[in-house]
């Protein structure tokens, strides 16, 4: 590992800043920093090549096809970075006032639009920063709604399937709640028998998503939400997998009291190496006043920012992620409705079809017809684990699917394309799985061994937690 | 597969021995096998705990494994060579890897736990 | 334009080794009537009309080059070096995934790797997290660990000097949870105890001292602060502090209008077991090469779930990037001049304003980069009439619920030049007249 610090020379710096203009005040010895903090000390050209040489150690969507299931990695269009780049959203203060900010905040308020359009709902909050935080704001509108009405002593259990995403349970314990996890049965589905035991007066609500995270859309949708809301429990929506569903169902239609979207996912925010992402919640008719804010609003003389009614508050401070949520709009505006149905029908055909082309090797997990991603195990041969078949997949140009996700699944591997991938790269990497289901065989230690093709092979992690180093 | 005959088991495989007045706890081989690498253990602090209760986690890369607590007592000492080598859990699980040992606050919940026998045919059937 | 290559040629070759005739087949699964709703919509824009309608709105708004900028309260106009966003475009960085597989992200690790490095120099704490959402939703689940981290305590006392949003955050967080929040004394319940250094109105406040109260009575010293502070102040590290959160958007993340910030979080070794967010560590592969993977996972919610640290998943991964670029860039002498530049304009601009009839200077003893003063007619009146000028005023703090109408915070960065302060001053005795 290169680092700033070993290229770094005494003096050097990559920044000319201004000189002093005004006269100076003594900075009292008291409070005064004794030892400058060690930052590196380069100059702007070894700084850019630094990183610049750092970046092309990453695969990414721009260089390599990223079929991790849950995670949707479909191409981020270049024009949301020129639009997120303009200067009155990049260099706008949230406390300028309303009246110059008519632009932005009109902004917010279209986007809100957008997304209660397509998900059936009643209005929409854009602050939560992203899915997690989306989450955690729409159980703890729920919690708001049985407090008002005086049952939150009682209701003190949130149902969450055994197949959610770890952020759902973590979600309901950051809320006070005890996560009660409800099966999957032989078919993917919620065990309703399990799901109508636990429907009782102690039911605050249940967390769902749909398609779930085995890939496949829950056949007894209705009846759930059913069985959810008669007990008086409210339902959440997660929506990371909400790439499936444009335009094909409205979460709002089928009984859904409120929903999070991760822009970073289904709306082309970049991913970022990890973040920024933006997790917008929608509520319908039972929990839209309790939502997070302030919420863009328009009047007689104007659009404002305002917090509604009976708000659970700010999830964190301003308006949400602001820079995010343009590039959100940018491509919603570019798809509009009959584009998004048209996301939604080739990421679920092109899941089908890479199913289909594996399904000898890999055979689905589920013997149903998949949505945008559908799961499979990778243990298809002595020996071998689903680590292996992901680490050789890299050795064939391609970056893993998610790996030992759903937990139900057991050495599962799920695989997403998304829509923006052409059949050809589809054929492509249904091909390199195939031939490695052939090497798991004939060759296994080709991929005990892999990757081969990286500057580092296989990372000891026990050792990074046995001996930590978590800095230079 | 080891199994140590002197020791009583809980169904959340939990290994337990008298020794003296006290009692030492610690995971079986079955349970280090399947955990993996160990990590790290958070060893208990010196106190209380009911039967039933979480007073350790044991750690691997992929995973954090809560252990509960076989026979209700008080925590008069626990592994420190556990903080430097975690991995004694996995190498020497019925002996080195031993987690703590405690003053037992009821000595009959002994007779709740499994025997060695139990156990052996518990793991047999969970395979 | 749904950004799709493959053609109903192409489709057609899919559909048929599926197996199915259409792809309206696919979703058989979703309830007959409630499927394929109509979505009321704005009809789509080409690319074309979509950079014409967003610049016709981005140009309905204040921007700070278009401004002197006075204006702070949380958010800041710092100095964002061009360097910054050449390299964080790059497809590499903005369109890669968490690094979950560590042999194809050494790219995203190890600059990650480096603004740990930098941040715990910058906060003299040893351990640092890839980031938070925000300052103030790190200050939040700092609080929380404070709780987590000392047994039988579930009281957080929060000192006065905290941004009033940030304790609405921190409130927000708490709903669910069982712990009190207070404004009162420490006391042997009191697990966490909150000081934001500079404060609010930027005063600066003796941490150590603030240690001293908070460790006699055996709580965590949680301490908030400003990272451009600390080009001049001690770090919080060396004052005591147990946990350290800053908001990093002065770090060449720019404004953003609010959004995405870069929420700094860090600790000391101790404590790192309870610490939330992601971390990186350094190791080494199977030839002995060194590398750098996501560690100490058990905390995190896939694996712990309802037990984690935190729900957090994403974190703001470009935006400490973008801070560790600008760390760089700056260098340590440039890091000490930035602050030095804030702190003698600032104190410039205060003892001019000062000096001014009907005005005054509200702030006691040292602040850095941002001061009160005290205005002779509404703050909001002065705010409104010098936009005008094309000067955006301090921010007037009867915009939150305790605030006063003739006050007003004044910030002055690296930014202002002498001729804007005097501008400013000159615009302020105007307004008064």
């Amino acid at each position: 590992m290169s680092n700033l610090w070993k290229i770094s020379g005494e003096g050097r710096s990559a920044v000319y800043l201004p000189g002093l203009d005004v006269p100076e005040t003594a900075i009292p010895e008291k409070i005064k920093r004794k030892e400058e903090p060690n930052l590196p000390e380069v100059a702007e050209l070894d700084l850019v090549r630094h990183y610049t040489n750092l970046s092309r150690k990453n695969f990414s969507i721009d260089t390599h096809f990223y079929p991790l299931g849950s995670c949707t990695m479909k191409y981020n269009p270049k024009v949301n970075e020129v639009t997120a780049s303009l200067p009155g959203f990049r260099n706008a203060h949230p406390y300028q006032s309303d009246k110059l900010s008519q632009g932005a905040i009109e902004l917010l308020y279209n986007l809100q639009d957008q997304l209660t359009a397509i998900s059936g709902f009643e209005a929409t909050s854009l602050q939560p920063a992203a899915g997690a935080q989306g989450e955690l704001t729409g159980i703890l509108m729920i919690r708001a709604y049985h407090e008002e009405k005086g049952e939150l002593e009682t209701r003190r259990k949130i149902l969450i399937p055994d197949s959610a995403h770890g952020t759902n349970p973590a979600t309901a314990a950051m809320a006070g709640f005890k996560a009660v996890e409800i099966p999957s049965d032989s078919h993917g589905n919620i065990d309703l028998v399990a799901l109508k035991s636990e429907c009782d007066e102690t039911l605050a609500g249940i967390m769902i998503t749909n398609p779930n995270t085995l890939g496949l859309f829950e056949e007894n949708i209705l009846e759930v939400i059913g069985a959810v809301h008669d007990c008086g429990g409210l339902v959440y929506g997660d929506g990371a997998n909400f790439n499936a569903i444009m335009g094909i169902v409205k979460p709002g239609e089928l009984g859904f009291d409120v929903m999070h979207y991760n822009i970073h996912k289904t709306f082309t925010g970049p991913h970022g190496g990890g973040g920024p992402g933006a997790g917008p919640v929608s509520a319908g008719v039972k929990l839209k006043d309790y939502l997070p804010g302030p919420v863009a609003v328009k009047d007689n003389d104007g659009f404002h920012l305002r917090q509604p009614v009976k708000t659970i508050g700010r999830m964190k401070l301003f308006y949400g992620n602001f820079g995010i949520l343009v590039r959100g709009y940018t491509y919603i505006s570019m798809l509009g409705a009959e584009g998004l149905k048209d996301v939604t029908e080739n990421a679920v055909l092109n899941a089908n079809y890479m199913k289909a082309l594996v399904a000898d090797k890999y055979p689905a997990a589920y013997d149903r017809g998949c949505m945008h991603e559908f799961v499979c195990r990778g243990d298809i041969a002595e020996g071998i684990h689903t680590l292996d078949i992901a680490k050789r997949l890299i050795d064939y140009g391609f970056h893993p699917p998610t790996i030992y996700f759903p937990l139900i699944v057991p050495e599962a591997m799920m695989i997403e394309p998304t829509e923006t991938e052409s059949r050809e790269t589809i054929e492509a990497f249904a091909a390199a799985l195939n031939a490695i289901a052939d090497e798991a065989v004939n060759a296994p230690e080709l991929l005990h061994n892999a990757p081969k093709s990286t500057s580092l092979k296989r990372l000891d992690e026990a050792g990074a937690v046995k001996n930590p180093v978590l800095r230079y | 597969m080891n199994i140590d005959k002197n020791a009583k088991y809980n169904t959340t495989h939990e290994w337990v021995r008298e020794e003296g007045d006290l009692l030492v706890y610690g995971i079986s081989d079955y349970a280090q096998e399947k955990i993996g690498e160990v990590v790290f253990v958070e060893l208990p602090e010196e106190e209380e705990f009911q039967k039933g209760d979480s007073f350790s986690v044991v750690e691997s890369v992929k995973s954090a494994n809560d252990l509960y607590i076989p026979v209700s007592g008080e925590v008069v000492e626990v592994n420190e060579a556990l903080e430097d080598d975690p991995d004694l859990v996995n190498s020497d699980a019925f002996g080195d890897g031993w987690i703590c040992k405690i003053k037992p606050s009821d000595k009959s919940e002994l007779d709740e736990l499994l025997s060695a026998a139990d156990y052996e045919k518990l793991i047999s059937e969970l395979e | 334009m749904s950004f799709i290559s493959n053609m109903k040629k192409d489709r057609d070759i899919m559909l048929k080794k599926i197996g199915i005739n259409s792809v309206e087949d696919l979703f058989k699964d979703v309830p007959a009537d409630k499927r394929f709703p109509e979505v009321k919509m704005v009809p789509p824009l080409s690319e074309p009309e979509i950079l014409l309608e967003l610049s016709k709105l981005s140009a309905k708004n204040a921007s700070a080059e278009c401004y002197d900028w006075f204006l702070g309260g949380g958010i800041y106009n710092h100095f964002v070096p061009s360097v910054i966003s050449a390299i964080t475009s790059r497809g590499e960085f903005l369109t890669a995934y968490t690094p979950y597989q560590p042999e194809v992200s050494q790219g995203t690790l190890e600059a990650i790797f480096e603004y740990q490095t930098m941040i715990s120099e910058l906060t003299g704490m040893e351990v640092v997290n890839a980031s938070h959402y925000d300052g103030a939703t790190a200050l939040a689940e700092a609080a929380i660990m404070s709780v987590r981290s000392t047994r039988k305590r579930n009281k957080v006392v929060i000192a006065p000097g905290l941004h009033p949003e940030y304790l609405e955050v921190i409130k927000t967080y708490f709903q669910g949870l069982d712990i009190e929040l207070s404004t009162g004394d420490i006391d042997d319940k009191t697990a966490g105890y909150i000081v934001q250094n500079p404060t609010f109105t930027g005063e600066i406040i003796d941490v150590n001292a603030e240690a001293q109260k908070a460790h006699d009575q055996g709580a965590l010293l949680i301490v908030h602060t400003d990272p451009m502070a600390l080009g001049v102040l001690e770090a919080p590290g060396n004052c005591g502090a147990d946990i350290v959160t800053a908001e990093g958007q002065c770090l060449g993340v720019g404004m953003n209008f609010g959004g995405p910030c870069l929420g700094i979080f860090a600790t000391t070794a101790k404590h790192i077991r309870k610490m939330p967010g992601r971390i990186i560590g350094e190791t080494i592969d199977e030839c002995g090469s060194k590398g750098c993977v996501l560690t100490f996972a058990a905390r995190e919610q896939h694996i712990r779930r309802e037990k984690a640290t935190s729900n957090i998943c994403s974190n703001q991964g470009l935006a400490a990037l973008s801070a560790a670029i600008y760390l760089a860039a700056v260098g340590k002498s440039g890091f000490r001049k930035v602050a030095e530049l804030c702190w003698h304009k600032a104190h410039y601009a205060a003892e001019e304003i000062g000096k001014i009839d009907g005005y005054s200077v509200a702030t006691k003893g040292n602040f850095f980069k941002e001061f009160l003063i005290k205005t002779p007619v509404p703050a909001e009146e002065i705010f409104a009439k010098l936009q005008d000028k094309y000067i955006m005023a301090g921010l007037p703090l009867s915009r939150f619920k305790d605030g006063k109408a003739d006050e007003m915070l004044i910030c002055v960065t690296e930014i202002n030049s002498r001729k804007q302060i005097d501008h400013l001053v000159s615009a302020l005795k105007e307004v008064a007249l």
